[in-house]
């Protein structure tokens, strides 16, 4: 049995969580949140020339060839700092479009821009409020371009550019699209989250140019393969979010007294954060499972996945609202931290598809297994 | 990353699996044993071809294996069943307490019966007075000549009407604080004045007692520890209780909820299309599966010859809670016929319902919910003790619901 990191990425995320610690302290969160720009671009610029994005990325498109252990060990301490970088949506998701579905020409257009953080990219699905379908999608190419509506869309305004699902008529009803910005076509603007230390926008396609990402029709398949990919690491930065929140409810729990005695010694705050360690526990051993299933491309994949984000959405959601539930009425304060978990913890919940939908995934998941 | 064994281990398993292939017990072998006698079988057999409690030493009966051997041959017999059970406190808690604390003379004497299952032991901790709080025991022991004179009750003693020997922590010295006046014996459980009262369960069955000691005599020679020192050997017990790497599972899982839910219908539509059904099942697969992999991170441990993380201690906090409320959501998917309880008519032959009146007993003994949320706040986040009202209080004088 070797179910356990490396020796070598256990070095990896020494130095990760020792770079955020110089590089990503609560004061760069808080500049972001205070202030009115989308991420911090010094970190990213940063956080780039580590290489982290360009873990994946195979050496021939500039990248580092590495594995997804490591890009989960990097996730995991990305979202200890609650790091405001476009990282969840240019690597999670528009990289690993492109590494999908890409053709050379795309890949090599695009790869080594994202592999040193020169382009950002993003993904670019919901069309307003309910889970999206390739029934509900409105967004369509016809012969002049791309035309629709695009809302909420992550880091919408730091990208170069959007993998857009779009309608199709044939195939499965879905088509995604590669769609540059920064033109004619396309119009932008902030969208104001509940998470503004990542930025969002509303993005409108008139007739913009856009290339098919992938075949006709194949996209809603796609997006789905799509998806579990990238839930296994937005897990992982869930994970490494909820374990930051149950550490900072601990901490203050230890030098907080009340009636002479430090709250850390009541039950009641003990079997709080004695839950909390449960489900950060199951969570991370879930996302171990799912690290090997993306690393292996194991046919257990999509439960695996889908486990994973279940598991994570529910360890970090909890340790985000206990950890300020714990703090009194300081953590509901706007100059404690506590906020930084709760507002990013909801935000990634939801990104990608809510815990309702990965809990049918997984039972879908599961009926497929038994079927095959 | 990945679950394989290294050379030596898929070695060891192929061996321990060719053995017990070739020599679990066949029906027509237990057929018209009780229980006691099938468990007996099936452990002399073991342990005449040297596959007892392997992790012991050879001269004790065991086969001198390592940790992950251990783990290996525990997933390996656990693919059959078999009879079993009446052995795991005696060999699990009695026998590491006895190699750490007896005479070598009562190695030789105990151990390799312990390993044989000729002899059986049962554990005489709890009392109606001191449960989660253990230390508050009140059965007392007076020294006379070279025995002990022993007085008081024990309580939620399992397997005690059928044990040959016990272990016991009992009060020698009530006038100084709680944890300082015990002290640790084993006792022949057919001494006179021993009195077994079988206790009848919420389930209906009795598989645990009431242990009544009047003026038992039990030698000085059977102490373990010095006088006084019962509670630092009663941790070696507890710290004994086994660790439930590769096990925990219940009968009632997900898989049984999943075809239960394709099976019975809810609006006309099999259940598991039911969005709120589909949630459930979702979560507790969560738990399942995260028991699962927490106990391969372990095991990793074990296979390199660490020792396992604290992240294992959640396995009875998650699956006990786990194993009643998903019995009860079974109950809930069958409507009314969820209540009946019978081995022809029930589906699943009775397995949900008699799991849900089981459930409550598994989520108090050995240690309760509340007292599994202590330990791991305390033991692994490192949070501090809630203050004692009994702390360095003479026992005597320690406030009780009687007084």
């Amino acid at each position: 049995m070797n179910f356990e990191f490396s020796d070598e990425q256990e070095l990896l995320r020494e130095q990760a969580r020792g770079f955020l610690a110089d590089n990503c302290p609560p004061s760069v969160v808080r500049a972001v949140l205070d202030g009115d720009t989308d991420h911090d671009a010094e970190l990213w610029r940063k956080v780039a020339e580590m290489g982290w994005t360009a873990t994946v990325i195979p050496e021939e498109f500039g990248g580092l060839g590495l594995s997804y252990l490591e890009l989960v060990v990097i996730a995991e301490e990305l979202g200890r700092a609650a790091a405001p970088i476009p990282f969840s949506s240019s690597v999670y998701l528009a990289t690993e479009a492109i590494l999908a579905l890409g053709s050379t020409e795309q890949k090599e257009k695009w790869l080594p821009l994202l592999a040193t953080g020169e382009a950002i990219g993003t993904f670019a699905l919901a069309e307003g409020n309910g889970r999206p379908s390739a029934k509900s999608l409105k967004t369509k190419m016809s012969g002049a371009g791309i035309s629709g509506r695009k809302l909420p869309v992550p880091d919408g305004r730091a990208a170069d550019f959007a993998v857009v699902v779009g309608a199709s008529d044939s195939g499965d009803g879905a088509s995604m699209y590669l769609v540059e910005l920064d033109q004619a076509g396309v119009s932008r603007e902030a969208v104001r989250t509940l998470d503004f230390s990542r930025g969002h926008a509303v993005i409108e396609m008139n007739d913009a140019q856009a290339q098919l990402l992938g075949g006709e029709g194949g996209g809603w398949s796609a997006l789905e393969k799509l998806m579990d990919r990238a839930a296994v690491l937005f897990a992982w930065e869930q994970v490494g979010l909820a374990d930051a929140a149950l550490e900072q409810a601990r901490d203050y729990a230890m030098g907080r007294y009340a009636f002479g005695r430090a709250i850390a010694s009541y039950q009641a705050i003990k079997h709080k954060l004695a839950g909390m360690y449960v489900k950060n526990t199951l969570a991370r051993s879930n996302g171990y499972y799912g690290a090997w299933a993306l690393n292996s491309d194991s046919s257990e994949l999509a439960l695996a996945a889908a486990t994973a984000r279940v598991g994570a959405i529910q360890a970090s959601v909890h340790a985000a609202e206990e950890n300020v539930q714990t703090h009194g009425g300081m953590g509901f304060t706007w100059e404690f931290d506590c906020q930084f978990y709760y507002r990013r913890a909801k935000l990634l919940s939801v990104n990608i598809g809510s815990e309702a939908y990965w809990q049918d995934r997984l039972i879908t998941a599961m009926e497929q297994n038994n079927a095959a | 990353m990945d679950f394989n064994d290294t050379q030596e281990e898929a070695a060891f398993r192929a061996e321990a699996a060719a053995w017990l292939k070739a020599n679990v017990p066949t029906a027509d072998e237990l057929n018209g044993l009780d229980d006691i006698a099938a468990a007996k079988l099936w452990q002399k057999r073991k342990y005449d071809a040297g596959w007892a409690c392997i992790r012991w030493d050879k001269e004790f009966g065991g086969r001198g294996s390592s940790a992950i051997e251990q783990v290996i041959w525990n997933q390996e017999e656990s693919k059959y069943e078999l009879p079993g059970g009446v052995f795991s406190i005696g060999q699990g808690m009695a026998a590491p307490t006895l190699m750490t604390w007896a005479a070598e003379e009562h190695h030789k004497r105990f151990l390799p019966k312990l390993a044989s299952g000729e002899e059986i032991w049962c554990q005489l901790f709890s009392e109606p007075a001191g449960g989660s709080d253990l230390a508050a025991l009140r059965t007392k022991a007076e020294r006379d000549g070279d025995d002990w004179v022993i007085n008081g009750q024990k309580i939620w003693t399992s397997g005690a009407h059928y044990s040959d020997y016990g272990i016991i922590v009992v009060r020698t010295d009530p006038n100084v604080a709680k944890h300082k006046g015990l002290s640790y014996f084993f006792l022949d459980m057919k001494s006179p004045g021993v009195e077994i009262k079988p206790i009848r369960q919420l389930t209906g069955g009795a598989n645990f007692n009431e242990v009544y000691f009047t003026d038992v005599r039990i030698p000085d020679s059977q102490r373990l520890g010095e006088v006084g020192q019962g509670w630092q050997v009663a941790l070696t017990t507890l710290m004994n209780e086994r660790a439930s790497i590769g096990g925990g599972s219940s009968a009632v899982n997900v898989d049984m909820a999943y075809r239960i839910a394709n099976e019975v219908m809810i609006d006309d539509k099999p259940a598991i299309e039911d969005g709120a059904v589909r949630a459930k099942l979702a979560n507790w697969y969560v738990q399942e599966s995260g028991l699962r992999f927490t106990s391969y991170r372990s095991m990793t441990a074990i296979s390199r010859g660490e020792i396992p993380g604290p992240e294992n201690s959640i396995g009875k906090l998650v699956g006990a809670p786990k194993n009643q409320e998903m019995a009860s959501f079974c109950m809930d998917l069958l409507e009314m016929s969820g209540a009946i309880w019978d081995d022809e008519m029930s589906k699943e032959a009775g397995v949900i319902q008699m799991n849900y009146m089981g459930a409550p007993g598994l989520r108090i003994a050995g240690g309760t919910d509340e007292i599994m949320a202590n330990i791991i706040a305390e033991r692994v986040l490192g949070m501090p003790q809630e203050p004692r009202m009994d702390k360095g209080m003479p026992f005597s004088e320690v406030p009780t619901g009687s007084n």
